[in-house]
């Protein structure tokens, strides 16, 4: 129950209508990490930027970890597990060899993250080697095959739950494209046969089985040697997935990062184009602000959830009230009442579809037509076939003319008119960074609009404008401090961060509260460049002339009349401040004979308040006193 | 004096070229006085009709001269009056003389005010400038206007002038428009005067600020460009959400003698133990709790207080960037502006310097902000130059708040490239397309740009202040339909649908979208477990529809509907409740609804079918009601309750009962064996029952 009139992280403005920004995550996730630990893993490096020592094993920590505190964040009643195979010991309810399921006290294998489990996940590298071990687990002249074991612990542990309310995932996390390759003859038939089958039954079950590939650094994953089989890939897709494989190792650990998460859409919606003719299209939400989650209310004794009770009480007679279904708005001096039903009504106006208008340039879409974060749309032929044809059309055609189009839908019970931008996919690194689809962008109405420029703006006189030498300097300044592949979003929350960071300590009783680094701050030391500062100085000389220092008071000409006035009084008040003995009339209890206006001599010359009554402005001053 | 109190003087055309946009202009002016009674009750209005038979105003009187301009009312505190008049404005028969109708509005607010009250002295002006003003008895028209708008200047007025010019008068003479149009621009230039040039009614609407809002700066002070260089700005909102006003409850239980009744209804909120329902927790023993996964981590207030981020007040560059690097979909909320100090001309000019710098070489701005001291959080976001092309207004910047990490979710979609060829539009189809795209232009050159959001009104709101006052008139009246001009915000304008018939029809015929085969075949074995319906009506649901073509379902009137489809239920039942050829069809209907709403129940995935279910149920309730049914739809419903009850779908009851679905009640069909009371209290019983 979010009843909290000072929810620190809530912007004055924000929408009431949160269910909408949140999105709808409708069903819940029930995820195992199948980690390969084999020692070959740890040898191959991955030549991250950041890392010195990234090993593909690190690599692939470092993803799970990342995705476990998002999760925790975003949506923790999704269950994980993780599973190592090719280990040295075991742990797994089955019992097998080399596999280790890794988890944390009170908590089941696969089970909501806890502060715990990240928190000992975070330096599982470090007593990896000590408690799991890795080791190669399928060898020739051993019967054990550690992928089929894998495979058959992960499908035990996912049997939980029921597939209808769940998504079923496991995540295979490899740099072994032929785990069978160091044996030969029957064996290896018996093995690829059993392995196999061990898959497609757990795909029998609905449980998706996935591969993140891990690539090494001189030869690629190649995926026909055997996971094309057991992925059941063909054709197409299989190109598909070679191209991904064989992407850049920079982007790895993105890239990884991207394909943990499973998209959930939010609803599917008809967009209607004309006359009768409407496609299917699939919303959303890729882009939503992340708060620190609910909050729920506690008894500060007990620390137990406690519930809110709402009653309704009628001021004029102090009765206790149903919910009254009746509202009303004061109007011409009487009050008019509406029924509920009648307030519903008159916000129903379009019928939650989505309808075509028409298609405008790109130029029609200004800066400031923005009001709420965008939607995001993707056709889908599952009800109507052919929409994704339509869709794809309209969407090249929309590319290519540089034009955007104009309809209006969005929720049935605040509808808006949207501008619908077509958006290209962009790959970068063999990776998707931009989805290909439209997204929906929500326009403000005339009402919502405010002509703030012409606020300040008067008609006699010309406002200046910047010469061309002063525009050059400048130029040069923006050439200059330039962030070089600047991508939305490389910054995370510092707030947020810091609270989560704040919750994990008081969840796991640490005593330290962590540092969190604020990754927004401006770049100190290339703002001390020396290229640069000098940039800024000629930029400063050209618009502000000799005496910038002065800038904070050459306000004075222009100053607007009430801060005028208020200057006029400061001044005043300094001057007729420096009258008085102020500390021998405290001392002497003759504050009182003072008039106020003498008191705010004081109080004006030393940047205090000089509001409220003669006794609060004596008991102001003596406070100031230290007295 | 009220602060902010306005004075309006309204000058309208009513002659006979006027008479075709009068209504709109009716509307538009209603609605200011309708938002001024409820936000703005102590503002005074008076209004001055141009082009009318009579002459009436105290300048003719005076001085002489003045024909034909009529003072419809006084300047006044609004009232119900006023906008009854307004309501019904004269349609005149005399081609009117703006200027002289401004001066006559003019006289009015000095006479009224004098020099006080500079800034808040507003005159409107709405004409279509078709017809010549008189020439003056010395000096030429401009200057005439040139003394005008400095008086204007002088007194502290403000003016709006809304050009109304549709289409269908654009036949006049064009000397007359261009020499007007030329002294309305003297106005622009020489005075704080608005000029709005309208083509269609539907911005007519949108073209006059309804509501006054003081803007109010969200921070002053710095724009940190480094530790050694800041520009001093204000921040202000460029767009804000005008929210649907939120209405009191209303509470009947006072004594109707009580004059000074509130009505108002206190809301309490009272804290108890889940566990123990009869403990009650006093408010500040509350502590908050945060979500931790599992886990509820409790946090007092002070404790957060001492560990939060808290960084300082302040708004700083972190870089330039390109402009390509910024998509549009990343903008996160409504947008502010950031206007340089004013009367601060170094400001100004250092704003101006960068703003037209990013401009050229389309680069924009990160900035981090910080607007309040003690503000919990920071925003990064982005600055586009606003370069004006006003001379009297300042270059600023737009600042639209950007993503953080954790606000972004990456998901993956196939390429549009590796779909099937199926899904793979033609060259012929994507030719059809481009010509769609291209000729269903609201943007054509030459001619205004339609539903611009700066001149589009919210539909809901206009819809909801007409309802106000028809409601304080009648208290009884229903919900008006949405209004004519209104709808061509909603749906695409039949015009030009009609413009552009060809385009579209081709585009209709170059493609082909049917139903889901396969998905039928899942729905029909789920129809199997229905208890209602016997086999072979199922069969017809199942099959018929199998490679329907969508544009018939959305014409039920061409092909005689058999069956509900999935595009459109609700349209084929009716279609269907309709047919008379023969008796069964009504049975056939009702069954056939039923069924589709316990396919879109049992179906849904998290309520997403829900609001189609209840179109559909609301549907059929109204035709069990028309042919008189009752029993149909009561059984039904209560079916579904159980139904629903058993397979832990109650948040459908629950959504019901929140949109008020009741059993039919005798009073709306004879044959209903329930009464109205065991109706309306149909689902609070059931929900109890859960």
């Amino acid at each position: 129950m979010d009843l909290d009139p000072e929810d620190v992280f809530r912007d004055d403005e924000d929408d009431p209508e949160s269910e909408f920004h949140q999105g709808r995550d409708s069903t819940k996730e029930l995820v195992v990490y199948l980690v390969d630990a084999s020692p070959k893993m740890f040898s191959t490096s991955c030549p991250s930027e950041d890392a010195k020592d990234g090993s593909l094993f690190h690599a692939a920590m470092s993803c799970i970890l990342e995705s476990l505190k998002t999760q925790i964040i975003n949506r923790s009643y999704d269950e994980v597990a993780i599973c190592f195979f090719n280990t040295r010991e075991k742990k797994n309810l089955q019992d097998l060899n080399g596999v280790y399921v890794f988890n944390v006290a009170e908590r089941e294998d696969l089970d909501r993250p806890t502060a715990r489990l990240i928190k000992e996940f975070e330096c599982i590298e470090e007593k990896f080697d000590n408690d799991i071990g890795s080791k190669y687990g399928i060898l020739s002249g051993s019967r054990d095959n550690s992928l089929y074991s894998a495979l058959w612990v992960a499908q035990a542990l996912l049997r939980k739950g029921s597939a209808k309310t769940a998504d079923k995932r496991m995540l295979l996390l490899t740099n072994e494209d032929d785990p069978f390759g160091s044996i030969k003859g029957i064996t290896k038939m018996d093995m690829l046969r059993t392995t196999l089958q061990r898959a497609k039954d757990a795909q029998d079950l609905g449980i998706s089985i996935e591969l993140l590939p891990l690539s090494r650094r001189n030869d690629e994953f190649n995926v026909s040697l055997f996971y094309a089989e057991l992925l059941g890939l063909e054709g197409d897709e299989l190109t598909q997935f070679q191209a991904l494989a064989g992407e850049r190792l920079k982007d790895m650990k993105e890239q990884l990062r991207k394909r943990i998460f499973k998209k959930r859409k939010i609803r599917r919606i008809k967009f209607i184009i004309a006359n009768g003719m409407s496609i299917d299209v699939d919303t959303y939400a890729l882009i939503r602000p992340t708060n620190p989650g609910t909050i729920t209310w506690l008894d500060s004794v007990t620390n137990l959830p406690i519930k809110s009770d709402r009653s309704f009480i009628c001021t004029d007679t102090g009765a206790l009230l149903q919910e009254p279904a009746q509202r009303f708005q004061s109007y011409k001096s009487e009050d008019v009442m509406l029924s509920v039903d009648e307030l519903s009504e008159i916000k129903r106006i379009a019928s939650g579809h989505l309808r075509l208008l028409g298609f405008k340039p790109l130029s029609c879409l200004k800066d400031y037509h923005n009001l709420r974060p965008s939607t995001f749309i993707f056709p889908s032929d599952e009800e109507v076939i052919g929409s994704t044809c339509i869709f794809v059309a309209l969407h090249r055609s929309m590319l290519q003319l540089n034009r955007f189009a104009l309809a209006f839908g969005g929720s049935s019970n605040n509808p808006h008119l949207v501008a619908l931008v077509a958006q290209n996919e962009i790959i970068s690194g063999g990776g998707q960074v931009e989805p290909p689809g439209m997204h929906m962008i929500y326009l403000p109405y005339s009402d919502d609009i405010r002509h703030i420029e012409e606020v300040h703006a008067d008609a006699n006189t010309i406002a200046p404008r910047a010469t061309d030498d002063q525009t050059k300097t400048a130029s040069a300044l923006v050439r200059r401090i330039d962030l070089k592949d600047f991508s939305v979003c490389q910054f995370s929350n510092p707030a947020l961060q810091r609270h989560y960071a704040v919750l994990q300590a008081l969840a796991l009783d640490e005593d330290e509260m962590p540092e969190i680094k604020d990754e927004t701050l401006p770049d100190q030391e290339g703002m001390a460049r020396p290229g640069i500062v000098k940039l800024l100085e000629e930029f400063k000389l050209s618009v502000f002339g000799e005496n910038y220092e002065d800038n904070d008071l050459t306000t004075g000409g222009t100053m607007t009349e009430a801060s005028r006035k208020r200057k006029a009084i400061a001044d005043n008040a300094t001057k007729e401040y420096s009258k008085y003995d102020w500390l021998e009339l405290a001392d002497t209890g003759k504050l009182k004979d003072l008039t106020v206006a003498e008191l705010k001599y004081y109080l004006t010359a030393n940047n205090l308040s000089v509001t409220g009554a003669k006794a609060a402005l004596i008991s102001r001053i003596l406070t100031h006193m230290g007295k | 004096m009220a602060r902010n109190k306005e004075a309006l003087v309204l000058v309208l055309d009513v002659g006979p070229t006027m008479h075709a946009i009068l209504p709109q202009i009716e509307k538009v002016c209603s609605m200011l006085i309708e938002k001024k009674l409820i936000y703005s009750k102590s503002d005074e209005v008076g209004v001055v009709l141009f082009g009318t038979e009579a002459t009436e105003n105290e300048l003719t009187k005076e001085v002489g001269g003045y024909e034909h301009i009529t003072v419809l009312r006084h300047i006044k505190v609004v009232d119900g009056d006023l906008l009854q008049a307004l309501q019904n404005l004269p349609r005149e028969s005399v081609d009117g003389d703006f200027l002289d109708a401004i001066v006559v509005g003019m006289d009015m607010l000095i006479k009224k005010f004098g020099p006080t009250n500079k800034g808040k002295k507003r005159l409107c002006l709405i004409t279509n400038a078709l017809h010549p003003i008189k020439d003056p008895y010395e000096g030429t028209k401009e200057d005439q206007v040139s003394t005008i708008a400095s008086q204007m200047m002088a007194q502290g007025m403000k003016m709006d002038c809304v050009i109304a010019r549709l289409t269908q008068n654009m036949e006049a003479n064009k000397r007359i428009m261009e020499e007007n149009d030329l002294l309305l621009r003297v106005f622009s230039n020489k005075s704080s005067t608005k000029t709005v040039y309208v083509e269609n009614p539907t911005k007519l609407l949108g073209a006059l600020r309804t509501r006054n809002i003081s803007p109010v700066t969200i921070y002053r002070g710095d724009l940190e460009l480094s530790p050694k260089l800041n520009i001093k700005v204000w921040v202000y909102k460029k767009t804000s959400e005008e929210k649907f006003p939120t209405l009191k409850r209303y509470s009947n239980k006072a004594p109707p003698t009580d004059k000074f009744a509130t009505h108002e209804v206190k809301v309490d909120y009272e804290y108890k133990s889940i566990e123990d329902p009869t403990r009650v927790v006093p408010p500040e023993q509350r502590i908050k709790g945060y979500r931790y996964g599992p886990q509820v981590v409790p946090i007092s207030s002070a404790e957060l207080e001492a560990v939060k981020f808290k960084p300082d007040k302040s708004v700083k560059l972190l870089g330039f960037a390109n402009a390509s690097n910024i998509m549009r979909h990343y903008y996160m909320k409504d947008v502010n502006i950031f206007i340089a100090e004013p009367g601060n001309a170094k400001a100004i000019l250092a704003v101006s310097a960068l703003a037209r710098a990013m401009k050229e070489m389309m680069k924009v701005a990160i900035v981090r902000c910080v607007w309040r001291q003690g503000q919990g959080n920071v925003v990064v976001g982005v600055l586009t130059p606003n370069v004006s092309d006003n001379e009297n207004i300042p270059d600023s910047f737009c600042f639209n708040v950007l993503p953080f990490a954790e606000d972004v979710r990456e998901f993956q979609f196939p390429s549009f490239s590796n779909l099937p060829s199926s899904m793979q539009p033609n060259q012929q189809q994507q030719e059809a397309a481009d010509r769609l795209v291209r000729m269903l232009d609201l943007a054509l050159l030459g001619k205004e740009e339609i539903l611009q959001p700066d001149f589009t009104p919210n539909p809901i709101l206009e819809r909801f202040y007409r309802y106000l006052e028809l409601k304080s008139k009648d208290k009884d009246a229903a919900v008006p339909p949405l209004d004519e001009t209104l709808k061509k915000i909603t749906e695409p304008d039949p015009e030009i649908l009609f413009q552009n018939k060809s385009v579209i029809e081709d585009f209709r015929r170059c493609f082909e979208l049917k139903e889901n085969p396969k998905l039928k075949k899942s729905t029909r074995r789920l129809l199997k477990e229905k208890p209602s319906g016997s086999d072979d009506e199922r069969e017809v649901l199942g099959n018929g529809s199998d490679a329907q073509p969508m544009d018939a379902i959305e014409y039920p009137s061409k092909i005689k509907t058999e069956k509900i489809g999935d595009a459109n239920p609700v349209q084929d039942f009716e279609a269907m409740m309709s047919r008379r050829d023969s008796p069964e069809w009504v049975s056939k209907a009702i069954q056939y609804m039923k069924d589709k709403v316990f396919e879109l129940v049992e179906n849904s995935c998290e309520g997403d079918s829900y609001q189609k279910a209840l179109e559909c149920l609301t549907a059929l309730r109204k035709g069990c009601i028309l042919e008189q049914e009752p029993k149909q739809f009561n059984d039904f419903i209560l079916h579904l309750y159980k139904f629903c009850q058993q397979k832990d779908l109650k948040s459908f009851c629950e959504y019901l009962a929140s949109h008020g679905i009741t059993l039919i009640s005798k009073t709306e069909a004879a044959d209903s064996e329930v009464t109205e009371d065991e109706a309306k209290t149909f689902i609070v019983k059931s929900e109890q029952g859960f």
